[in-house]
């Protein structure tokens, strides 16, 4: 597998121009982790188990770990660094830090890039909107509790 | 130690965790995360055998091929690990015997994936299989084969302890009853997977490991011992790590295994294991039955208890003993009971070894008395918060187990959820498959008598200053996620009067930080924190001596508040706090570095009896919870609607925290109640995902209101306790009190899963009916015999 002849791929990562140079196949999950050194991605299971590495593709959240990165060509791709714009948190990250809808932080950035992908297609989503959209990913911290408080008050553009 | 003050500003403040920027925006590095560009990739061969005689492991083609740097076997590692001294019976591969399918036999490091998954295929195992065992029952069968060959029977320890009259107890009851209850084994399933990064410097005989555990002083000891290197050739580097909830408070194979692998390859060694793998790697909550007799009066006063439990705790010792025990101490602490025997038998079987997990020992227990508690007490015509009322401890107190109870605020706690559930006028009145149930826990804040008797305090931290005026505070405490940097770092503010931004924590480099026990048994708030605020109170000393001379008065007569030294009692502008930090810095000769340490007074150790130190501590929490349940008998779901906790955590230094622990731990034991359980077909683990191991998704999770009681514990830092661990075991049988008062079942088995609920049912409709049909015969024999 490691003799496989690679291709250099284009798409668009948080917002800028990548060329990344690729075997076919490899994941989308670690091409950003081990080629691009972008670790705020993470995995957390061994395929489509838990939501852990969640990111945008052209604005709909998308499991890295179930993408393979050559299907990403052309197509913009977001992960949990790209939401920080001039070193200040997004208001979902901002959220999250004072509300504590993080503890561990493990499952993090999945939680994050799911709720931006649902605020940006629904900005003032329900409790229940929330709970489907974040149904696929798993915390082990914090019983959820503190999480959809989180994207209510990012939703609602709580100080 | 307390730390009275009538104005906290920043203990007791709502605090985001000091490190959460880092963890929102994706810049936390992880173990997976930390560079590795030239890393040797490490993986891991498991045994596909329960239990065998390994006659032979060739590596020989496996070394052969080109791109693997390091083969390793049970050969290369004739030392036995573990976290008690006194059960250390796992080699952390394999040697001679293997025990349970998926125990490590052989490790390879290769420059990639692909090599070193193409050389763990070219490794040939000969064993000659072994009789297995997969429940206690077969286990503990007369002719059973014993794992281990000083323990017949497969009996890793039995514990019988006698506390008070007991027979005396239950002739003195009204109302006396018995049940079997059973808990499946579950998994902690914390997000982060197992891994380690190890680097070996050949040219010094030094090596470094970055490893995601919650004790990392333990790692150290343990390689030191499986490696035979000098400790101080060993550095233990804990990054951000991604849970535990019990799942690293012991040194787990695949550390020992990728340093052994980075000294024999000479070099960098990333070992990442899979999900599956880390499931196999387990310590999780075992596979519990227990079977209690309780005996109350007709007011509702406990007269005694009789408690077997029998654990079956996989292949391998680890916290084993500790849990049997916790099993048994923790039957006291909750209430006041005159008298309490428990027989407990910890049993080795060919699965992946148990450990300890969140609420450790004592939740299964906890979940079979709260559950018989609750059905005699509807037997008895008695509310169950009455029955709760009337068997309440007073604090101070000391258990007959010997475990102190200096603060006690459980009757806080059951006043809150009583009222604020509606219980008096919604119980029994939800209508249709819906009810209430309610129950109480309790769990130590942090074991009072360490596992290791170094003559060492239990807790040392350090504070530095220098030019800069920042404060730097070095811990061993290992943050995962609970908040214990932010906590440590919040108590050190308070003492000094200063902002809690001028604190940066740095936790657990052994080349740092001094020695910490770890993060388990919910000891950091109490033990570390109670090290933080007389490192805190030491360098305020040295602040106040120096402001002494500028103000004009005794260092006695001056605080700091706002960062800003006065007399007290003056409103005038005072020095700023940098003003007096360079003249402490002048007098004190440089940079100052205050120590502070906690130890727990061995009155607090626990009693004299065998085993009596497991459940010694010096403050309970407690809690109490209502849970509110619709059942669907047609498919058997459980749905979890509402639950209502309340909780004694003494003091909640940072009360943000408090409530995602509690919210955590409630939800937690909601997962172990309907639906968590691993599952074993003749010892191959089926549950290896989080597919198939079901941890609760938001959908299933329902809203927890909560409430923070406050007893202001005596010993505490600011008077504080645990907060993370108490809450969880309630959760269980208040979901079956529940389910008994949605559909008048008991359930006596988890996790209530579809499954096990209309079996249940089934039972009762059979049940039912048969008692129909002997009725109707029994009355056509009395109109025959008429």
């Amino acid at each position: 597998m490691s003799q496989t002849a690679k291709r250099v791929r284009a798409f668009r990562l948080n917002g800028r121009a990548h060329e990344v140079l690729v075997a076919d196949n490899v994941l989308l999950l670690d091409t950003l982790r081990e080629a691009l050194g972008l670790t705020g991605t993470k995995r957390g299971c061994d395929g489509g188990e838990c939501g852990a590495c969640t990111v945008l593709i052209d604005g709909t959240p998308r499991l890295a770990c179930l993408t393979r990165t050559e299907e990403c060509e052309g197509h913009g791709v977001e992960t949990i660094e790209g939401l920080v714009e001039n070193g200040r948190m997004s208001r979902l990250q901002r959220a999250f830090h004072e509300r504590l809808g993080t503890q561990c932080g493990y499952c993090t950035p999945g939680m994050v890039m799911a709720a931006e992908g649902l605020l940006r297609r629904n900005p003032d989503p329900s409790a229940a909107e929330i709970r489907a959209a974040l149904a696929g990913n798993i915390c082990r911290c914090t019983g959820y509790v503190k999480i959809v408080e989180a994207i209510e008050d990012a939703a609602r553009g709580a100080p | 130690m307390t730390v009275m003050r009538n104005t906290r500003e920043v203990v007791g403040q709502p605090t985001p965790l000091i490190d959460g920027i880092e963890k929102v925006t994706g810049q936390a590095k992880y173990t997976a995360d930390l560079p590795a560009a030239g890393a040797l990739v490490g993986r891991i061969l498991r045994s596909p055998f329960s239990h065998a005689r390994i006659l032979a492991i060739d590596t020989s083609a496996a070394r052969a091929l080109p791109g693997v740097r390091a083969v390793v076997t049970g050969d290369d590692c004739a030392f036995t690990y573990g976290v008690l001294p006194i059960a250390m019976n796992e080699y952390p591969l394999a040697r001679e015997v293997v025990r349970y399918c998926g125990e490590p036999l052989a490790a390879v490091a290769a420059v990639d994936e692909a090599t070193a998954a193409q050389a763990m295929r070219l490794i040939r195992l000969e064993v000659e299989e072994l009789p297995a065992y997969y429940t206690a029952e077969a286990a503990r069968a007369p002719d059973a084969v014993p794992l281990h060959a000083n323990k017949p029977g497969n009996i890793e320890r039995a514990v019988h302890h006698r506390f008070g009259d007991v027979e005396a107890g239950f002739a003195a009851a009204d109302l006396v009853r018995e049940q079997v209850y059973h808990c499946a084994e579950i998994a902690h399933g914390q997000m982060e997977l197992n891994g380690a990064l190890v680097e070996y410097d050949t040219a010094r005989d030094q090596l470094t490991i970055w490893s995601t555990t919650q004790v990392p002083y333990y790692v150290h000891l343990m390689l030191s011992r499986c490696l035979e290197m000098d400790m101080s050739r060993i550095r233990v580097v804990k990054p951000f790590v991604g849970g535990g909830f019990g799942a690293r408070v012991e040194t787990l194979n695949f550390e020992i295994i990728a340093a052994l692998l980075a000294r024999a390859a000479g070099g960098k060694v990333r070992l990442l294991l899979s999900r599956e793998e880390t499931f196999l790697t387990h310590r999780g909550r075992p596979d519990t039955e227990v079977r209690l007799k309780l005996g109350m009066t007709r007011a509702g006063r406990l007269t005694a208890c009789a408690c077997e439990v029998v654990q079956r705790g996989g292949a391998y010792a680890g916290y084993g003993i500790v849990t049997i025990l916790y099993a048994g101490s923790l039957l006291h602490g909750l209430y006041d009971i005159p008298a309490i025997a428990y027989d407990g038998w910890r049993v080795y079987a060919n699965l992946p070894p148990c450990g300890a997990m969140r609420g450790h020992g004592s939740v299964d227990v906890r979940f079979a008395f709260e559950a018989l508690l609750d059905s005699m007490a509807a037997e008895a015509g008695l509310d169950p918060f009455t029955v709760r009322r009337q068997n309440l401890l007073s604090a101070p107190t000391e258990t007959q187990n010997g475990l102190r109870v200096e603060s006690y605020g459980l009757d806080e706690c059951l006043d809150w959820v009583e009222r604020t559930s509606g219980w008096a006028a919604r119980r029994g009145r939800l209508g249709p498959g819906r009810g209430l149930g309610m129950a109480c826990s309790h769990y130590v804040s942090g074991a009072a008598k360490p596992i290791h008797w170094t003559g060492e305090p239990h807790a040392v931290v350090h504070l530095r200053l220098d030019f800069d005026g920042g404060i730097t505070l070095l811990t061993g405490a290992a943050d995962i996620g609970q908040g214990s940097s932010t906590v440590m770092a919040q108590a050190a503010a308070e003492v000094l009067g200063i902002r809690l931004d001028r604190v940066r924590v740095v936790a657990a480099d052994s080349m740092l930080t001094p020695k910490d026990n770890g993060s388990y048994s919910s000891r950091v708030t109490f033990m570390v924190g109670n090290a933080t605020i007389d490192a805190a109170r030491a360098l305020r000393a040295k602040l106040l001596a120096a402001a002494a001379e500028p103000l004009g008065v005794s260092a006695e007569a001056i605080e700091c508040e706002h960062e800003t030294f006065r007399r007290i009692g003056d409103d005038g502008p005072g020095l700023p706090f940098a003003d007096i930090a360079r003249a402490a810095l002048a007098r004190e000769g440089g940079a100052i570095t205050a120590k502070g340490s906690f130890t727990c007074p061995v009155e607090f150790q626990g009693g004299k009896h065998k085993g009596g130190a497991v459940g010694s501590t010096m403050g309970f929490s407690y809690a109490a919870q209502v849970v509110e349940v619709a059942v669907d008998i047609d498919t058997g779901m459980v749905t979890v609607e509402q639950v209502w906790v309340a909780q004694d955590c003494g003091f909640a230094i940072n009360p943000l925290a408090v409530e995602g622990q509690i919210q955590g731990a409630v939800w937690m034991g909601m997962g172990q109640a309907i639906g968590e359980e691993t599952r074993y077909e003749r010892g191959l683990a089926l549950h290896g995902s989080l597919l198939d191991y079901r941890v609760p998704t938001i959908v299933e999770s329902p809203p927890i209101a909560l409430h923070i009681v406050e007893s202001i514990d005596p010993n505490g830092p600011f008077g504080a306790k645990e907060a993370s661990e108490g809450a969880l075991a309630g959760f269980l049988p208040a979901l079956v009190n529940a389910i008994a008062d949605a559909i008048g079942l008991r359930i006596d088995t988890l996790p209530v899963t579809p499954d096990r609920l209309l079996e249940a049912l089934a039972v009762r409709r059979r049940e039912q009916r048969l008692a129909r049909e002997l009725a109707r015969e029994q009355a056509h024999q009395q109109e025959g015999v008429v």
